[in-house]
């Protein structure tokens, strides 16, 4: 974990109190660090009121620091002059597939964002065709959103932000409304992307298994970072995670059980397929010895 | 509930064709124009030669004659209820064709109110035509760049363009939330179809209000989503999809112009103009 290259996204005392007209101040967040490096995978997790969506909204300017600070490729979310530039390069995809798609068909919608940098219609044309190509929706270009599957939807927001070449993604929970299919193909997308234009993502998520294909997991609660460290590590905290009343992948209980159980596994075991990688080893071995 | 699929904006035709391809302000325009002829005909020539045109845009756009009258069916109830009132209320005095008790039919009355009535129909169909040859995504655009020239005077082109859009894009969306409630509270005992007209009134309410809350609640997130992705209004945007006058579109201004010439101007006049 070399720290030579700057952050792409460095949050710094980060601090968010909402203001209710009435009522108390909320405080959301009290003194967040985090950094997010260039073609980094982040995942966000925590309980409901942990401060995650607050802190996804810090990412690209929708909210501003209450106090500390937010900085996005060299740009301050404070300065005034820089907020169209951050929001150009962190595009962030929300939860609801229906509430997030402006324009009544799906090419349309892709170039809402380009339209607002303002860029000529060559240049978006291109763009939007290159978008609907890496996110494999050539096909429906002219199709009205409302018939699409929420896979599908949540695909023509991908692209739709990326057709505004950005330098990393924030989903927001952007799975937790479709079904398992849709949430493979999402999930499958945002991954491609990343390897193949290395864009940072930052996953705010409830799912543990998309939390375990991240390289790094930033547990939230109460406002603050409770535990950060790589998949393997923070889910091995199990107590620490139970506090905080949050469970390891199924996957991982399981390893867990079954190395309880004699099976030699290795540690760090966090998906299926590497699980039952080490199980076929572990039995190989077990045959060779007797 | 599939007939709130049917009847919202099932009116356009995809297709390739002429008319299709027409700029959508073109099609804006001449619509205007052509509801402005209709309404200045005063002869039963003028109707002919305006069916003829309109049979004609029709043909050139690949929209099949049955189609066409289905989709004007709604308006021949009205324009039969339109004949009726001329008939029955028309001026007094003329060729009698029919008497019974107050109930007077002149001849005069009878065609004036079929006239007016054709008139109707051609009125709706010129509107129909447009409607069947551009989509409405085409139909927002044109209205934006035709809207465009009055910003200077306060008109928010962008605005209304960006409003109909939306509307556009979340009409389909409010109608399955609706169909969606409606099950739900179904599931619950509730009655939609049956009782009086106040019943049914009081009904919609357990509808409307959670209706209209999940709207709020939508605009909220798309308003969210689209500062995400720069939104700031209309300066400094720019569009995908430029608008541009092609030869076919001054053709169609032509036809335009000279049936508007052969309704409107008087036979006399024609004479006199062309000479002999």
């Amino acid at each position: 974990m070399s720290d030579l290259a700057p952050a792409l996204i460095r949050v710094r005392g980060l601090f968010h109190t909402y203001e209710p007209g009435a009522g108390e101040p909320v405080p959301a967040l009290r003194g967040v660090d985090l950094d997010v490096r260039r073609g980094e995978c982040v995942a966000l997790i925590g309980g409901n009121g942990s401060g995650k969506s607050t802190l996804a909204k810090h990412l690209n300017a929708l909210l501003l620091p209450t106090a500390g600070e937010v900085i996005v490729d060299g740009l301050d979310t404070r300065d005034r002059d820089a907020v169209w530039a951050v929001r150009q390069r962190v595009g962030m995809i929300f939860e609801h597939p229906d509430d997030q798609l402006i324009a009544a068909v799906v090419e349309e919608d892709v170039a809402f964002g380009c339209e607002n940098l303002g860029l000529p219609p060559a240049e978006i044309r291109s763009r939007v065709d290159e978008a609907l190509r890496i996110v494999g929706l050539e096909a429906l270009r002219r199709r009205p959103p409302h018939l699409l599957s929420g896979g599908q939807k949540q695909r023509v927001a991908i692209a739709g932000v990326l057709a505004m070449r950005p330098r990393c993604l924030v989903l927001d929970e952007a799975t937790s409304m479709l079904d398992p299919a849709g949430q493979r193909e999402v999930m499958e997308t945002v991954l491609r992307l990343r390897r193949d234009e290395g864009l940072a993502l930052v996953l705010i998520t409830h799912s543990m298994e998309e939390a375990a294909l991240a390289d790094r997991v930033v547990v939230l609660a109460g406002g603050t970072v409770a535990l950060s460290g790589t998949p393997a590590e923070v889910f091995a905290r199990d107590d620490a995670l139970r506090d905080l009343r949050l469970e390891a992948p199924p996957i991982v209980a399981l390893a867990r059980g079954l190395a309880a159980a004699g099976v030699a596994l290795p540690a760090g075991l966090l998906t299926a397929p590497q699980l039952a990688d080490a199980v076929a080893a572990a039995y190989r071995r077990g045959r060779g010895e007797a | 509930m599939n007939f709130l699929r049917g009847l919202m904006l099932g009116q356009y035709v995809p297709a390739e064709s002429p008319v299709h391809r027409l700029d959508p302000r073109t099609k804006l325009l001449g619509t205007m124009w052509l509801v402005g002829v209709v309404f200045g005909t005063r002869s039963l020539a003028g109707l002919a030669v305006l069916t003829a045109f309109l049979a004609g845009v029709l043909a050139a756009g690949r929209i099949g004659p049955a189609y066409a009258l289905r989709g004007l069916r709604p308006v021949f109830w009205l324009v039969g209820i339109a004949v009726v009132f001329q008939v029955v209320f028309g001026d007094s005095g003329g060729h009698v064709l029919f008497r019974r008790g107050p109930l007077v039919v002149t001849r005069e009355n009878l065609a004036a109110g079929v006239f007016y009535g054709y008139r109707l129909i051609l009125l709706v169909a010129a509107t129909t035509v447009m409607t069947f040859t551009t989509s409405s995504v085409e139909l927002t655009d044109g209205l934006e760049r035709l809207l465009r020239p009055f910003r200077r005077v306060g008109v928010p082109a962008h605005e209304l363009a960006l409003m109909m859009t939306i509307a556009l894009r979340f009409i389909p969306t409010l109608f399955e939330e609706t169909e969606t409630i409606m099950k739900a509270q179904m599931a619950r005992g509730a009655e939609f179809t049956r009782g009086s007209l106040a019943a049914r009134a009081r009904a919609l309410i357990p509808l409307l209000v959670p209706l209209f809350v999940g709207a709020f609640r939508r605009a909220d997130a798309l308003a969210l989503a689209m500062e995400a992705r720069g939104y700031r209004g209309g300066e400094h945007r720019t569009r995908m999809k430029e608008l541009r006058v092609a030869i076919r579109d001054y053709v169609a201004a032509g036809a335009l112009l000279l049936v508007a010439a052969v309704v409107l101007v008087p036979p006399s006049l024609w004479r006199a103009v062309v000479g002999r």
